[in-house]
C-alpha cells in the first residue's frame, strides 16, 4: 500500500486523468451544444465508434495524422446531420431516433473496418504511427505542473479550449441565446421569427462532429489503432457528464476530470495489485451523476424541451 | 415603434391589413370561411367571438403562423405573402398570443433580444437602454434583468407587449390579453393601448367579452363559427346587439338559481401551508369551508394559490401544516384515491393534461379512476357489458357528442371533453365537487350546460367549491364569493353585498382598509 503513493505513481495518475478526460471532454462539449437546441443526441457511443474508425482510416491510408482528424469529424458530423434529419425535420422521437443510430454507428464501424482490413478472415489490425504529446516549451520544464498540465496531447489542449469556448459561444453571443431558447421555447422563437430548424442542424451536427473527434483520440493519440469494443461505453459516460455537469460547461469539464481521475486511480491501483474493489471507483461516477441530478433537482439547467419535437401551430 | 407613424403608405383611417375571403381548414374543422377584414390604420380593431369562432386562427394567418388555403392578406393595398413570423415582423406586425411565447428561465432583456437583428456578439447595453426608456414611458416596473419565469403573469404580459414594440412594428395583434389581469390591471392596460393608439399604432385585440370591446375599440368585426357575421363602429351598437351577432340568438346574461341554504360543512380547511416546489403554487395559511348545497366560488388572478388548493383538497399534494376535513373526517394526509371514495368529483382546470387520457376511447375514460368499483370489475378484470351500458347512459344524459362510446377522446371538442369528465365525475352523487375553471375555453352553449349541472348538484345537496378566473361566472354561479390571494382566502362575502371592484381589489391584494391604493 506504501508503495502505491509514490510520487511517481501520483503524478502518473494525474498525468492518466486529463488523458482518459479527453474523449469524454470533447463528446461532452459537443453534446452540451446539440442538447442546448433541445435535441437529445443518444447515439454518441456509436457517433464515437464511427469517428474513431473513419479517423483512423483516413489517417492510415493516408499517412497523415491531421487529415485523419478531419475524417473523423467528417464522419461524426455525417451521424450528426442523420440525427438532425430524423429529428428536427421528420420529427421522429428522439430516444428511438439516438439508439438507432448508435445502432448504426457501431455496425457500421465494424463492418467497414472488416471490409477494409480483413484479408482471408483473418483481420490485420494495422497500426498508425499516432500523435506525440505537444510538449509546451518552458512550461513544460515546471516539475510536476509541466507534466501534468503541459505535456498532453494537442486534443487534450483542444478538449480544455471548447469549455470557455462553449460558454462564451452559448451566453455572450445571439447565436448561442437562440439556440438555448430554441432548447426551453421553440414556439417562443419561432414566434419571433428565429429559424429553429437551422439552428437544430448547425448544433446536432456540431455535437456530431465533436464525438467523432473524440473518438479519434481513442484511435490516433490515446492509441494507435481501431477495435470493436475502442469507445467502451465512454459515450454514455458524456452523455452522463452533461447531466452530471446540469448543462454549464465549467461544471462539464469538472465531471470529465473527475471521471478521469477515479478511471486512473483505478487502473493504478490495479497495477499495483493493491487489493481494493476498484469496481467500486469505477461505479463512482455514475453514483455521483444520480447524486448531481437529485441535488440539483431544483435547480436544473435542464432545456425545458429536450427531447419534444416543436411542430408549428399546435398547442 | 417609434416611427410607426411616418413609414406606410396609407394615412390614419384609410385600411392599412386586409383580409381578403381567407379560408383556412384544419382536419374536419373550417376554421376560417372565406373571412374579410379590413383593419385601418391607428384604429383599435376587436375581432369578438366565441371560443372556436376563428378569431385566433385569422390572427395566426395575418402574423404568418398558418397559411391559408384560398384568400390573400393586403398590407398597404399591396399583397403580402406570409411564409413564417418572420416575414409579417418584417412586414411591421407583431402578435402577442393568449399563450405566452417566453422563455421562462432567461431574463426580460434576453427574451427581448431573441430574434432582433441585434450583433452577434452580445452587447445587451443598447436593448437595455430602449427597454428601460419604454418602461419609464409607460410607467410600468419592471427590472430588464430579473428571470421571466419568477415575473407575475401581469408583468409577463407587458414582456410580451414590449417585445413586440421592440421589433418596431406598425400593427400589434393581442390574443385576449386580458385573461390573466385583475380588473385594475386591465384598466392599465386599455390606458395605454388608447395612448399607443393615438401615437399612431394600429391594434388588433381579440376577445370574447364584450365589455372589453365596448370601453376599448373603435371598431369591431364579429365571427361566428369561422364566419364573418359583421363590422361596425362600436360607437353605433350596444353590448346586447353584438351578444346578438356572436352567438346568433337573444343571450340570457343570467343563470337561473334558487336561494339555497347551506347545510353541514363537507370541506373545512383550515390553516394549510403547502410550499410551491412542484411550481403549481403554494398556500400561506389558507382557510375556507364549503357547507353542503351551497356554491362557494374562488375568485383570483391566476397564479394565486388556486392551484395547490386544488391539489391539497383531492390529496394530490399533502400540506405540510393545517388540517383538511371531507364530510367531517380528516383527509390532510389521504391519498386521492380514499378521498375520492369519500364523495369527493374532482374537475381540473386542465382538463387535457390531469382530467382525460386524450388516446384511450370516451368509455374507458368515463369510467377512468372509477375501475376498481364492483360495477365495473371483478377480481381485477374489467366488466366490459357494464361499462358500455354506463358509457351509453352516460352520453345520453350528458349530451356527449360523439359517433361512438368507443371514439378515440383526442377528436372530441372541449365542450364534449368537459362532459366526460362531469358525467363520470357526477356519477356517484359527489357530496363535495372541486371544481377549478369548469367552463375555460368552452362556447356559450356548453358552458351554460357546465353552469345548470353544478347548480343541479347544489340543488341535491352537494357542496361546490368552483375557482375561476372568470368574475361573471363567479358572481353568477357562487352563494358565497371567497377571494384568494398570495396562498391565502383575503375576503369572504356574498354576491350581493359587494361589487366587482370590490372583488378586484382584493385580488390585487387590497385589504378592506386601504382600498385606495391596490
Amino acid at each position: 500500500m506504501e508503495d502505491f503513493f509514490t510520487y511517481s505513481v501520483i503524478l502518473g495518475i494525474f498525468v492518466a486523468t486529463f488523458k482518459i478526460a479527453t474523449p469524454l471532454l470533447i463528446a461532452a462539449t459537443g453534446e452540451l451544444v446539440a442538447e442546448s437546441s433541445g435535441i437529445l443526441n443518444l447515439s454518441l457511443e456509436g457517433t464515437m465508434t464511427l469517428g474513431a474508425f473513419t479517423g483512423f482510416l483516413v489517417a492510415n491510408e493516408t499517412g497523415n495524422l491531421w487529415l485523419g482528424l478531419v475524417g473523423a469529424a467528417l464522419g461524426g458530423g455525417a451521424m450528426g446531420l442523420l440525427m438532425a434529419v430524423m429529428t428536427a425535420t421528420v420529427k421522429v422521437n428522439q430516444v428511438v431516433a439516438g439508439l438507432a443510430l448508435n445502432i448504426l454507428g457501431l455496425g457500421g464501424a465494424f463492418f467497414w473496418y472488416r471490409s477494409v482490413y480483413e484479408e482471408g478472415g483473418a483481420v490485420a489490425f494495422p497500426t498508425v504511427d499516432r500523435f506525440q504529446t505537444a510538449t509546451i516549451p518552458l512550461l513544460s520544464d515546471i516539475p510536476a505542473v509541466g507534466e501534468v498540465f503541459f505535456d498532453q496531447h494537442w486534443l487534450t489542449y483542444f478538449g480544455i479550449l471548447m469549455v470557455p469556448a462553449t460558454l462564451i459561444f452559448l451566453n455572450r453571443t445571439k447565436y448561442g441565446l437562440e439556440l438555448r431558447s430554441i432548447g426551453h421555447n421553440p414556439e417562443a422563437c419561432d414566434m419571433r421569427g428565429v429559424g429553429i430548424i437551422s439552428r437544430q442542424y448547425t448544433a446536432v451536427i456540431y455535437g456530431g462532429v465533436m464525438a467523432g473527434l473524440g473518438g479519434a483520440y481513442l484511435s490516433l493519440a490515446g492509441g494507435n489503432q481501431f477495435f470493436d469494443d475502442i469507445v467502451a461505453g465512454r459515450g454514455w459516460i458524456a452523455l452522463a457528464i452533461v447531466i452530471f455537469g446540469n448543462w454549464r460547461a465549467s461544471w462539464i469539464l469538472a465531471g470529465s476530470l473527475l471521471f478521469g481521475f477515479l478511471e486512473a486511480t483505478q487502473l493504478s491501483l490495479q497495477a499495483s495489485g493493491v487489493d481494493l474493489p476498484y469496481q467500486l471507483l469505477l461505479a463512482l461516477p455514475f453514483i455521483l451523476t444520480i447524486v448531481a441530478l437529485v441535488l440539483n433537482r431544483s435547480r436544473s439547467q435542464v432545456p425545458l424541451s429536450l427531447t419534444i419535437p416543436y411542430h408549428r401551430g399546435e398547442r | 415603434m417609434a416611427d410607426a407613424a411616418q413609414s406606410g403608405a396609407a394615412a390614419p383611417g384609410e385600411n392599412i391589413l386586409v383580409a381578403e375571403d381567407v379560408t383556412k381548414v384544419f382536419p374536419g374543422v373550417v376554421a376560417n370561411d372565406s373571412v374579410s377584414v379590413e383593419i385601418r390604420r391607428a384604429e383599435i380593431h376587436c375581432l369578438l367571438g366565441e371560443n372556436g369562432a376563428g378569431k385566433t386562427t385569422l390572427a395566426d394567418i395575418l402574423y404568418g403562423v398558418y397559411r391559408p388555403e384560398e384568400g390573400q392578406v393586403l398590407l398597404n393595398g399591396r399583397p403580402l405573402e406570409l411564409h413564417s413570423p418572420r416575414d409579417a415582423i418584417e412586414a411591421g406586425i407583431g402578435m402577442v398570443h393568449q399563450h405566452f411565447e417566453l422563455v421562462p428561465p432567461m431574463s426580460v432583456i434576453e427574451n427581448v433580444v431573441i430574434g432582433t437583428p441585434a450583433k452577434q456578439w452580445l452587447d445587451l447595453t443598447e436593448a437595455r437602454r430602449r427597454l428601460e426608456e419604454f418602461f419609464a414611458d409607460y410607467d410600468v416596473e419592471i427590472d430588464p434583468d430579473a428571470e421571466v419565469g419568477r415575473l407575475s403573469v401581469g408583468e409577463q404580459q407587458w414582456v410580451e407587449i414590449f417585445k413586440t414594440l421592440y421589433f418596431g412594428v406598425e400593427i400589434l395583434i393581442l390574443d385576449e390579453p386580458t385573461a390573466v389581469l385583475t380588473p385594475q390591471g386591465i384598466d392599465e392596460l386599455f390606458r395605454i393601448l388608447r395612448r399607443m393608439r393615438d401615437e399612431g399604432l394600429t391594434i388588433i385585440l381579440i376577445t370574447h367579452k364584450l365589455k372589453e370591446v365596448m370601453d376599448l375599440s373603435d371598431r369591431v368585426t364579429v365571427l361566428r363559427r369561422g364566419k364573418v357575421v359583421g363590422t361596425v363602429d362600436t360607437a353605433d351598437v350596444e353590448q346586447r346587439d353584438l351578444a346578438r351577432m356572436m352567438v346568433g340568438r337573444e343571450v340570457l346574461m343570467q343563470a337561473d338559481k334558487a336561494a339555497s341554504t347551506a347545510g353541514e360543512p363537507v370541506l373545512e380547511v383550515e390553516e394549510i401551508h403547502l410550499g410551491s416546489d412542484t411550481g403549481r403554487g403554494s398556500l400561506e395559511g389558507l382557510s375556507i369551508t364549503v357547507g353542503s348545497g351551497e356554491i362557494v366560488g374562488v375568485a383570483g388572478v391566476s397564479g394565486n394559490g388556486q392551484n395547490a388548493l386544488f391539489d391539497a383538497v383531492v390529496g394530490v399534494r399533502h400540506p405540510e401544516a393545517g388540517s383538511i376535513r371531507i364530510t367531517g373526517q380528516d383527509t390532510t394526509e389521504s391519498a386521492p384515491h380514499r378521498i375520492a371514495t369519500l364523495g369527493v368529483a374532482s374537475v381540473p382546470a386542465d382538463r387535457i393534461a390531469q382530467g382525460l387520457m386524450m388516446d384511450f376511447s370516451v368509455k374507458e375514460n368515463l369510467v377512468l379512476g372509477n375501475q376498481r368499483e364492483r360495477q365495473f370489475s371483478r377480481a381485477g378484470i374489467l366488466n366490459r357489458g357494464q361499462i358500455d351500458t354506463f358509457a351509453a347512459e352516460s352520453i345520453d344524459t350528458f349530451e356527449i357528442k360523439t359517433p361512438s362510446a368507443a371514439q378515440i377522446t383526442r377528436t372530441l371538442s372541449g365542450g364534449n371533453l368537459q362532459k366526460i369528465i362531469m358525467a363520470r365525475e357526477l356519477s356517484g352523487q359527489p357530496q363535495l365537487i372541486v371544481a377549478h375553471q369548469p367552463t375555460r375555453g368552452l362556447d356559450i352553449a356548453a358552458t351554460e350546460y357546465v353552469r345548470r349541472r353544478l347548480i343541479q348538484e347544489r340543488d341535491r345537496g352537494a357542496g361546490v367549491l368552483l375557482m375561476s378566473e372568470d368574475l361573471d361566472e363567479i358572481f353568477q354561479l357562487s352563494d358565497r364569493i371567497a377571494v384568494i390571494y398570495d396562498g391565502r382566502i383575503v375576503a369572504v362575502t356574498e354576491p350581493d353585498a359587494t361589487t366587482l371592484e370590490q372583488i378586484g381589489m382584493h385580488m390585487a391584494g387590497a385589504s378592506d382598509t386601504d382600498q385606495g391604493s391596490p
